[in-house]
C-alpha cells in the first residue's frame, strides 16, 4: 500500500495509457512509433496487474509475476518486429505505413 | 500425484516446492517434451549436414516429425504439473494430435516450396520455427492458468511473423511479416488488458480459482469483452478480421495453410476450453456476444468472399466464414459443443490443406493464383481439379464428404441449445458459400482458356500429402468410431 495515493488513481493512469496506445496504434504513421504505442498498451497491463496486486491481494505474488513474464514477452515481439521493420525498410528505404500498402482490403 | 493443489494466495512458496515430485511424472508433457527434443535433433542435424546436402534435411525432418506424432497417440498420464499452471488430460492429448497430423500434411506440402534456390540455405528453420510455434500452441493448450496461456499464446505467434516473412525476394511476403507481428502484438495487449481486469476481479490466474470466485459484475463483463477481442484477432473473428486477407495473401502459401488451419485450431481450441470452464458460471454473459460474432463473421465474411479473384485471398475469407461456423459448436455450450468443435477442427484440417495443397502445387508448377487462371485446368490437369473440387465440397458442406457430417454436428449442437434462428442463418450462409466455391470448380470444368495451367507431376511429397488429405476427408467423415471417440473424451472432460 502506497502512502496517500488511492487504487483509482492508478487504474486511472493505465487506462489512459491502454487508450493512449490504441489511439497510436491507429493513428500513427512510422512503423516504429506503431511498436511504441504497442508498449504503452503492454505497460498498462503491467500497471494494472501490479496495482490489483499491491492492494487488493497483497499476500501473493501472481499479478507481480504475470507483469514480470508481460515484460520479457514484450521484449521478444519487440525485437522480432524491429527484424521485420528492418526487413521492410531494406526493401523500400522507408518505414512509413503508407507504403506497405502493396496489400489491401 | 502432485500434493499441490493451486488455492487462492497459495502461489508463493508451495509451488516451488519439488521434492515430492518425481520426473515420471513430466512425461504428462510427452508431447511438449517430443517436440523440443524434435526441434533440438532439427537443430543438430543443420550444423552436421555440409552446404551442398542440406535438402536432405526435408526427409530427415518429415520422418522425425513423423515419429513424433505417431508418439503422441500412445495414451497420456492425467494430472497437473507446476503448482496448476500445466494440465494434462485425454482431450489436451487429443487436440494436440489432431494438429500433428495438421502440420506433417502441411511439412509434406513445403518441399517442393522449400527445394527452390532461394530457400535452400534456409531449410533448417523453416521447420525449427514451426515446431516451435507448434510447442508454444501445445503448452496453450494445456495451460491451466492464464500466465502459462498468454505465454504459449506468444510462443506459437511471434516465430509465425518470421514464417510470414520468410521469402526474400518478394517484398509482400515482408510486408506480410510486419502486419501479422502488429495485430498480433496489438491483439495480445488487448487480451491481456482483460485478462488484468479479471485478475483484479478475482484475485487469481488460475482456472480453477477464478471459475469457483467470478461472479457477473461490470469490471468482469469489460475484461471478457477484452479478452474476446483478443482471441477474435487470433481466431480472426469479423469484425477482428482485417490482418487476416492481407496477411494470408502475403506470406509462402505453405505458411498461409499454416495459419489458416493450424493456428486458428489451436486457438479455438484454447478459446472453448476457457468458455467452458472458466467462464462456465457466466453463460448468460457470454452467449450473447459469441452469437453476435458468430453470425457478423458468418455474414461479411462470406460477403467478401463473393468478390475475390486471388486464391489465397479467397481462401482466407472462406476460413473466416468457417471460423464463424466453429462458435456455433461454442453456443451449444455442452459435450457435443465440445466435440463438434474438436471433430469440425479435424475435417477442416484434410480439406483445407487439400485445398492449399492443390493451390500450392500449381503455384510452384506455373506461378498461377488467381481464379480466372483456373479456367479450363480439368483438361490439363483433372486428377487436381478433381481433389480441388472434391475439398471446395467438403468446405461448402455437401452430404457425401466429411465437411458435411462436421457441419451437421455443429448445427445440432447449437440447435441443442435452442437458436434456431441462428441455425436458419448459418443455413443460409452455407448456402452462399456454395455459390463461392462452384465459382472455382466452374472455372475449372466449364470455362475455356486458351493457355489453361500446363500439365505437370507434382512431386510424391506432395502427392502423399494430397492422398492423406483425400483418405481423411472421405474416413473422418463415414468412420463414425472416429466421432465417437472425440465425443466419449470429451463427455469425461467435462463432466
Amino acid at each position: 500500500m502506497i502512502e496517500g495515493i488511492p487504487i483509482q488513481h492508478f487504474l486511472i493512469v493505465s487506462t489512459i495509457m491502454f487508450f493512449i496506445g490504441i489511439a497510436g496504434f491507429i493513428m500513427r504513421r512510422n512503423l516504429i512509433t506503431i511498436l511504441m504505442a504497442i508498449e504503452l498498451i503492454l505497460n498498462s497491463v503491467n500497471i494494472n496487474f501490479v496495482i490489483f496486486n499491491r492492494y487488493l491481494y497483497p499476500d501473493q505474488l501472481q499479478g507481480h509475476f504475470f507483469a514480470i513474464f508481460v515484460v520479457g514477452i514484450a521484449a521478444a515481439e519487440a525485437s522480432v518486429a524491429i527484424a521485420l521493420i528492418i526487413n521492410i525498410y531494406r526493401k523500400l528505404k522507408n518505414i512509413d505505413v503508407e507504403n506497405v500498402n502493396e496489400l489491401r482490403y | 500425484m502432485l500434493s499441490y493443489s493451486p488455492s487462492l494466495g497459495g502461489g508463493r512458496g508451495e509451488a516451488l516446492k519439488f521434492g515430492d515430485m518425481n520426473l515420471s511424472q513430466f512425461l504428462m508433457m510427452r508431447h511438449e517434451l517430443l517436440l523440443t527434443a524434435a526441434a533440438l535433433i532439427i537443430l543438430i542435424a543443420e550444423i552436421a549436414t555440409a552446404d551442398s546436402a542440406k535438402r536432405k534435411l526435408i526427409p530427415f525432418t518429415i520422418a522425425l516429425f513423423a515419429m513424433v506424432t505417431v508418439a503422441g497417440f500412445f495414451p497420456v498420464p492425467e494430472g497437473t504439473l507446476f503448482g496448476g499452471s500445466y494440465q494434462s488430460n485425454p482431450l489436451t492429448a487429443l487436440m494436440k494430435n489432431v494438429l500433428n497430423i495438421g502440420v506433417l500434411i502441411i511439412f509434406l506440402q513445403a518441399e517442393g516450396w522449400l527445394k527452390r534456390p532461394e530457400n535452400s540455405d534456409r531449410i533448417s528453420e523453416y521447420f525449427l520455427l514451426t515446431v516451435s510455434t507448434l510447442i508454444g500452441m501445445n503448452f496453450m493448450i494445456s495451460s491451466g492458468d492464464f500466465l502459462m496461456f498468454y505465454i504459449g499464446l506468444e510462443t506459437a505467434t511471434i516465430p509465425i511473423a518470421g514464417l510470414a516473412a520468410f521469402d526474400r525476394i518478394r517484398s509482400r511476403s515482408a510486408e506480410a511479416g510486419i502486419k501479422l507481428i502488429l495485430s498480433s502484438a496489438l491483439s495480445s495487449g488487448v487480451l491481456l488488458f482483460g485478462l488484468s481486469l479479471i485478475y483484479g476481479v478475482t484475485g487469481s490466474i488460475y482456472f480453477t480459482d477464478i471459475a469457483q470466485t467470478i461472479t457477473s459484475n461490470s469490471m468482469v463483463a469489460l475484461g471478457f469483452i477484452f479478452f474476446v477481442s483478443g482471441m477474435g484477432f487470433k481466431i480472426s473473428l469479423v469484425p477482428f478480421h482485417f490482418w487476416t486477407a492481407d496477411v494470408y495473401e502475403g506470406a509462402p502459401i505453405n505458411v498461409t495453410s499454416y495459419l489458416s488451419v493450424i493456428s486458428k485450431g489451436a486457438a479455438s481450441f484454447i478459446f472453448t476450453i476457457i468458455l467452458f470452464t472458466v467462464f462456465k458460471t457466466l453463460t448468460e454473459m457470454w452467449k450473447p456476444v459469441i452469437y453476435t460474432l458468430a453470425v457478423f463473421t458468418m455474414t461479411v465474411a462470406n460477403l467478401f468472399a463473393l468478390r475475390q479473384q486471388n486464391m489465397k485471398r479467397f481462401l482466407a475469407f472462406s476460413s473466416i466464414a468457417q471460423a464463424g461456423f466453429l462458435l456455433l459448436g461454442i453456443l451449444g455450450n455442452n459435450d457435443l459443443g465440445m466435440s463438434a468443435v474438436v471433430y469440425f477442427v479435424l475435417i477442416y484440417i484434410f480439406t483445407n490443406l487439400g485445398a492449399f495443397g492443390v493451390v500450392e502445387a500449381i503455384s510452384n508448377a506455373s506461378g498461377v493464383e488467381t481464379i480466372d487462371g483456373y479456367n479450363g485446368m480439368y483438361k490439363t490437369n483433372p486428377k487436381l481439379s478433381l481433389l480441388m473440387t472434391l475439398a471446395l465440397f467438403s468446405l461448402a458442406g455437401i452430404p457425401p464428404v466429411a465437411g458435411f457430417f462436421g457441419k451437421f454436428f455443429l448445427f445440432t449442437a447449437a440447435a441443442g441449445s435452442g437458436y434456431y434462428i441462428l441455425v436458419l442463418i448459418a443455413v443460409l450462409n452455407a448456402t452462399v458459400s456454395l455459390y463461392y466455391y462452384l465459382r472455382v470448380v466452374r472455372a475449372m470444368f466449364i470455362e475455356k482458356s486458351d493457355n489453361p495451367v500446363p500439365t505437370f507431376k507434382s512431386s510424391a511429397y506432395m502427392r502423399t500429402a494430397l492422398i492423406i488429405c483425400v483418405a481423411g476427408i472421405f474416413a473422418v467423415g463415414f468412420a463414425s468410431v472416429i466421432f465417437d471417440t472425440i465425443r466419449e473424451i470429451s463427455q469425461n472432460f467435462l463432466y
